[in-house]
């Protein structure tokens, strides 16, 4: 379907739909894209985009990344900053998936030196690290334990042995949210998603072994400043989230806000998808430090499954995860809202950013970012699908325009439902490991909705993201084993 | 089938349609379809050995049918049951509001019986209805997976 009348070009991979669009809206709509993926856009897009910029308090544009796809209530791949004293927070711009988020990991090994082994491997990573519907953590935790997780995220795992320092430094806000209040979280939360620590979860959730190839590097300094120094070095990537605990906390004030904001704050929403509540608000706050919880199981979970991947590795391949170079590049989340500076016409300004499905891409001497990165700018890791590739980038000065965000998958084209009816699962399987690419998978179905023809072209993704002036691409990291959920 | 998955929903999601002579059977199919969606072929690999009562109340039929569906979810992930909807019993009207009284059936998740489908994370507000039809109830439902 085309993109709607009014839209107009205004830089180099930069489209505006104009805030007269329609009556409500505070801001124009702001579009990342080629040409070729503008077009290829689902209209609910442009309208959930232009339903976002009539939210009180949103600042300069309400704006959409080059993967965007129709989500809930905010497309996925938006980014809408509000005023932190006139504006709202909506869980409908983080999603249900808090802190879902993709963390990259290296090793000193290549292809030639994985390759014999890689079935032991696949097949191990499946066991250790639970899949799929249902599945539960290595790490039992009594509720008491699981409030301390929610409010020291990583750190809490570090301590107790799974991981490094070096771990949570090169993890997006050290591996945990400051300010997250475990009494802001429901009791059921706790109990639904407190024995999920170190799963996968399912859907487009997963676990990558993947090949830095030579010719897919796009730019050998940035590459090697960023610890891609062999040829064909092989690294894993995994992408997941918060599990049923940030579900639940995501479901729990969405209830809140929708009795809220219509009987004490009288906001009157185009859509009750977008509820809401002011960020300046004590549902507000309340909602802003249960987030910071999930945000924090979030990164507990991924670092629980690196310390698994660890053993893992070192055990197929008999030599400690040191030897083996086992560290991460970094870890990213993409579905958040978080209070940050940036300068808005010449002027600095807190603002707090709802970024869901997109991933903040910090640029070069941004304050946040690890000493080995601050010359380099923040990596940003983008998921393709399991058939395709992926992204390894960094953050750009050029950011501003999107509040320092970019692109953060593929993003789908084709419903889950229309993909299972025209793919196989088995044979989608048997396909890819004649192509290389070894699956192991807790749903076959579930495979069948994740083939690589049902999501956006990766490459155009990535590139749309440096037309635009977002990131910078590092380079293309290609599949040869795979864990779903 | 009183229920069906829909292809031209929300891409990321799973949209169904569900239908019933009466509000029980419409909310039975909802489980149905929603069941199906975390076990394939529920209706027929899912035994009963496990009864958890649900009561809810809700201003609107739409908002009782996304209670009563959060808690097959629930259930799922705090105890790892998948489950269907048992007896179903539904009263009320928009002015006084809705209430549900019922119970949801199953068993623990079991990779090696059960054809594991989608994580379902939430029921979701979109374009979630519940209307009546003539002589037929309907609904449509699209859960976050």
């Amino acid at each position: 379907m085309p993109p709607p009348q009014g839209l107009r070009r205004i830089a180099d991979g930069v489209f505006e739909l104009p805030a007269t669009l329609r009556p409500g809206m505070r801001v124009p709509v702001r579009i990342f894209a080629s040409e070729p993926l503008l077009q290829a856009m689902d209209d609910a897009v442009f309208q959930q985009a232009a339903n976002v910029a009539t939210l009180d308090g949103i600042v300069g544009a309400s704006m959409v990344m080059p993967d965007a796809h129709w989500g809930y209530g905010f497309p996925i791949g938006g980014v809408a900053a509000m005023d932190p004293r006139s504006g709202v927070i909506s869980p409908g711009g983080i999603g249900f998936d808090i802190n879902c988020g993709m963390r990259l990991v290296l090793t000193d090994l290549t292809l030639a030196e994985v390759e014999p082994r890689l079935h032991e491997l696949v097949d191990a990573l499946y066991r250790r690290v639970p899949a799929g519907v249902g599945s539960q953590g290595f790490l039992k935790l009594s509720e008491e334990e699981f409030t301390q997780v929610i409010e020291q995220g990583a750190r809490w795992c570090v301590a107790r042995g799974y991981g490094t320092g070096e771990d949570l430094a090169r993890t997006e806000e050290g591996g945990c949210f400051a300010g997250a209040d475990a009494s802001a979280v429901s009791a059921r939360a706790i109990e639904r998603g407190h024995r999920q620590i170190g799963t996968l979860g399912s859907g487009n959730h997963y676990l990558e072994i993947q090949v830095a190839r030579p010719e897919h590097i796009a730019d050998a300094a940035l590459a090697r400043r960023l610890g891609l120094t062999r040829r064909n070095q092989v690294m894993v990537m995994f992408h997941c989230g918060s599990r049923g605990f940030g579900h639940q906390v995501a479901t729990d004030y969405l209830q809140v806000f929708l009795h809220a904001m219509k009987a004490k704050y009288h906001l009157d929403i185009i859509d009750r998808e977008l509820a809401c509540a002011p960020f300046d608000s004590p549902e507000g706050q309340r909602y802003f430090a249960a987030m910071k919880c999930a945000a924090n199981m979030s990164f507990a979970n991924r670092q629980v499954i690196l310390h698994r991947i660890r053993e893992v590795f070192s055990h197929v391949f008999g030599r400690s995860a040191e030897d083996l170079g086992l560290r991460m590049v970094y870890d990213v989340a993409h579905n958040t809202a978080k209070l940050e500076t940036h300068v808005v016409e010449g002027a600095r300004r807190e603002l707090l950013v709802h970024r869901k499905g997109a991933t903040r891409a910090f640029g070069p001497g941004m304050a946040g970012l690890p000493a080995e990165y601050r010359e380099t700018g923040q990596p940003v890791i983008i998921g393709g699908s399991m058939e395709t590739g992926s992204y390894l980038l960094v953050g750009v000065a050029t950011g501003g325009t999107t509040f320092f965000s970019t692109a953060h998958g593929s993003g789908r084209t084709m419903s889950r439902t229309k993909a299972k009816k025209q793919f196989h699962g088995r044979e989608l399987q048997r396909a890819m490991e004649a192509r290389g690419i070894y699956v192991r998978t807790a749903s076959y179905a579930g495979l069948a909705e994740e083939a690589g023809a049902a999501y956006k072209d990766i490459d155009a993704v990535a590139e749309a993201t440096e037309l635009a002036g977002l990131s910078r691409r590092v380079a293309r990291l290609t599949p040869i084993g795979n864990v779903k959920g | 089938m009183p229920w069906e998955y829909i292809e031209d929903g929300v891409t990321s999601d799973v949209t169904f349609r569900a239908s019933g002579r009466d509000l029980a059977e419409l909310f039975t199919a909802a489980a149905e379809a929603t069941a199906s969606a975390m076990v394939e072929d529920a209706a027929t690999s899912v035994a009963a050995v496990r009864t958890v009562p649900v009561t809810a109340r809700a201003p609107g039929l739409d908002l009782l049918l996304l209670r009563f569906l959060e808690e097959q979810i629930f259930e799922k992930d705090a105890h790892g049951l998948i489950l269907r909807a048992g007896d179903v019993g539904v009263e009320g009207n928009d002015d006084e509001g809705w209430r549900l009284r019922a119970t949801l059936v199953g068993e623990p998740i079991d990779p090696a019986r059960h054809a594991l489908a989608g994580d379902v994370k939430a029921v979701t507000l979109y374009g979630l209805r519940v209307e009546r039809d003539g002589a037929v109830w309907r609904a449509e439902v699209t859960l976050d997976v």
